[in-house]
């Protein structure tokens, strides 16, 4: 597969695997006002991986579709950073996680907007409007839980400590990544690293959050080798068409 | 709030002068506001039906969030989230609707959770396969429009209102069921089985939504008489059938009505009788999902307590930030 093809994909399995976990959300929000407001953050985000994995499709020169795509691959194709799969949890841990991916995705895709494949820029410039969206409303909500009550703080706390070691996933490079950064193609990892990190520890700074100082980093997602949970969203996700292949819906 | 500025009469004071006063502004088709004086009856009976249909939005969410994270294609879990979206946001005009009459949205909510409060039978029943999900948007939510179309003349001006935007949106949720159940009617063999299933499961429940019969509807005389509602259950009822079964027919599905036949004489279906002890039953508390569909509105109530009351918090002190800047 071109490395054109490996990138689209895992910016579309990035935003279909977030949107899967967040619709799970779907009429049992903390409020009305948020169920509506979850709901349709999982709508844009599955509408962006609607776009990205028709391009995806496209790229591969085969005759998948991004149906195909999304419901007949296996985890050991899937290429999204393990992050995304990590269960919804508490309101808190599903914010911070959603927090860490809004920061990324608005530099990605204020990067690709500029990118010298137009499909890619046109995608990126599109979502970036309903990124800005997102993003308010994460921030807002790790100031809320941050400065809010001892539980909401602490329950806040737990899950930076658990998410923290997920999210150097989103910058690693690779070989092939260096080549379409070089033809101006994807968006410079080393860049988006000092964005994100310049953002996120800019916020939680100015919280009496710790952000963890040791542990291990996860890594693997970009190349198939993900946590336990994926293979069982995939389960659900992919069910029907798995059960009734070749059928239209 | 708006109960400091109610306009009506204590219970059993409404004088006849005042009564008729206000059935002359109904007879005129005039709509009622929140300021206008109304006899108590009139705010209650709605309060009753604004805050029932809100809750139906609310409950209503989950039979087709059962789906979501299984829908078989993008464009299918994008339609289906968008629609469950659409709910939400009924839930939310309708809930101001009601609040204009002066019951808080936190009592309504609190009547909910507590099973004091009714929302629609339908949503007491399980959907257990996609075709389900299509079944839903073409009967429930075609039933429902029977209702709301008829309810966007209601005489309550904010009810009305929200009706008109709730009606729009209602009739694209219909088309997309029944585009579903035409993808499954003509679809694979198995497809055909499974729409087949879920319209045999689903119509019953669906003429049940337009309420009892006519002769044993306890709030129809009065409601008629001051244009909240504008037809009968019944005619209702008889309405959707009508429209509905030439539908079934073109999807080559079969409604499981042994008795349902076109009487030339009437210009109407004839149909079996409604087994209303299932109605009732259902609205009792005893329908296959009613333990499951509470169990779900109580624990999202109660696991989101500690955000609600963070959120207040942090309010709070953003205010009293904003309050002692003004004062410095």
């Amino acid at each position: 597969m071109s490395a054109e093809y490996n990138y689209v994909l895992n910016l579309a399995d990035n935003t279909l695997i977030l949107g899967q976990r967040l619709s799970e959300w779907c009429g049992v929000g903390p409020f009305l006002e948020e169920d509506l407001a979850l709901t349709n953050t999982a709508l844009d985000i599955i509408g962006q991986a609607k776009m990205l994995l028709e391009f995806a499709a496209e790229l591969k020169d085969s005759d998948d579709s991004a149906d195909d795509l999304a419901f007949m691959r296996d985890q050991h194709e899937f290429k999204n950073v393990i992050l995304v799969e990590q269960p919804n949890g508490d309101y808190s841990q599903t914010l911070l996680r959603q927090y860490f991916m809004d920061v990324y995705h608005l530099h990605l895709y204020t990067a690709l907007s500029n990118s010298k494949n137009e499909q890619l820029a046109g995608i990126a410039a599109k979502s970036l409007k309903e990124v800005n969206y997102h993003l308010e409303r994460s921030d807002l909500w790790i100031k809320r839980m941050a400065h809010g009550t001892e539980e909401s703080f602490n329950r806040l706390q737990a899950s930076l400590d658990k998410l923290w070691h997920y999210h150097h996933e989103l910058f690693e490079e690779s070989d092939e990544l260096t080549e379409l950064v070089e033809q101006g193609i994807a968006a410079d990892p080393k860049q988006l690293k000092e964005l994100w990190e310049s953002e996120v520890n800019g916020l939680l700074s100015s919280t009496p959050l710790k952000i963890p100082q040791t542990g291990w980093k996860a890594t693997g997602g970009r190349v198939g080798n993900h946590s336990e949970y994926l293979g069982l969203m995939l389960c659900e996700m992919q069910f029907l068409q798995r059960a009734y292949p070749n059928c239209e819906w | 709030m708006y109960s400091q500025g109610l306009r009506d009469s204590k219970a059993g004071d409404d004088s006849p002068e005042l009564l008729d006063a206000f059935q002359q502004r109904i007879d005129k088709e005039e709509k009622i506001e929140p300021r206008d004086w109304m006899p108590q009856a009139y705010r209650k009976t709605l309060i009753r039906q604004i805050s029932q249909h809100a809750h139906s939005e609310i409950v209503g969410q989950l039979p087709e969030a059962n789906w979501v994270t299984r829908a078989p294609s993008l464009k299918r879990k994008l339609i289906l989230l968008a629609k469950i979206q659409d709910e939400a946001g009924h839930g939310l005009y309708l809930y101001s609707a009601a609040e204009t009459l002066g019951e808080s949205r936190h009592q309504m909510y609190q009547d909910l959770l507590s099973g004091k409060a009714k929302y629609s039978s339908i949503f007491n029943y399980p959907t257990l396969n996609w075709a389900d999900a299509g079944a839903v948007g073409w009967l429930v939510d075609g039933a429902a429009i029977m209702n709301q179309v008829a309810l966007c003349r209601t005489s309550y001006g904010p009810y009305s209102r929200a009706m008109v935007r709730i009606c729009k949106e209602e009739s694209f949720h219909q088309r997309q069921g029944y585009d579903i159940m035409l993808k499954m009617a003509k679809g694979s063999p198995e497809q055909k089985a499974m729409a087949q299933d879920a319209l045999n499961r689903t119509w019953w429940p669906s003429l049940m939504m337009f309420g009892p019969s006519d002769k044993d509807s306890t709030h129809s005389d009065q409601s008629m008489k001051w244009k909240i509602k504008r037809f009968s259950n019944d005619d209702l009822r008889q309405k959707f059938i009508d429209a509905t079964v030439p539908q079934a027919e073109y999807l080559g599905l079969s409604i499981p009505d042994k008795n349902l036949k076109y009487n030339d004489k009437i210009g109407h279906y004839d149909f079996s009788e409604i087994k209303w002890d299932e109605l009732f039953n259902v609205i009792k508390g005893n329908g296959p999902c009613n333990q499951q569909r509470m169990d779900a509105r109580n624990k999202a109530y109660e696991d989101g307590a500690w955000v609600r009351e963070a959120a207040a918090v942090y309010a709070e002190k953003q205010d009293n930030k904003k309050h002692n800047k003004e004062v410095a």
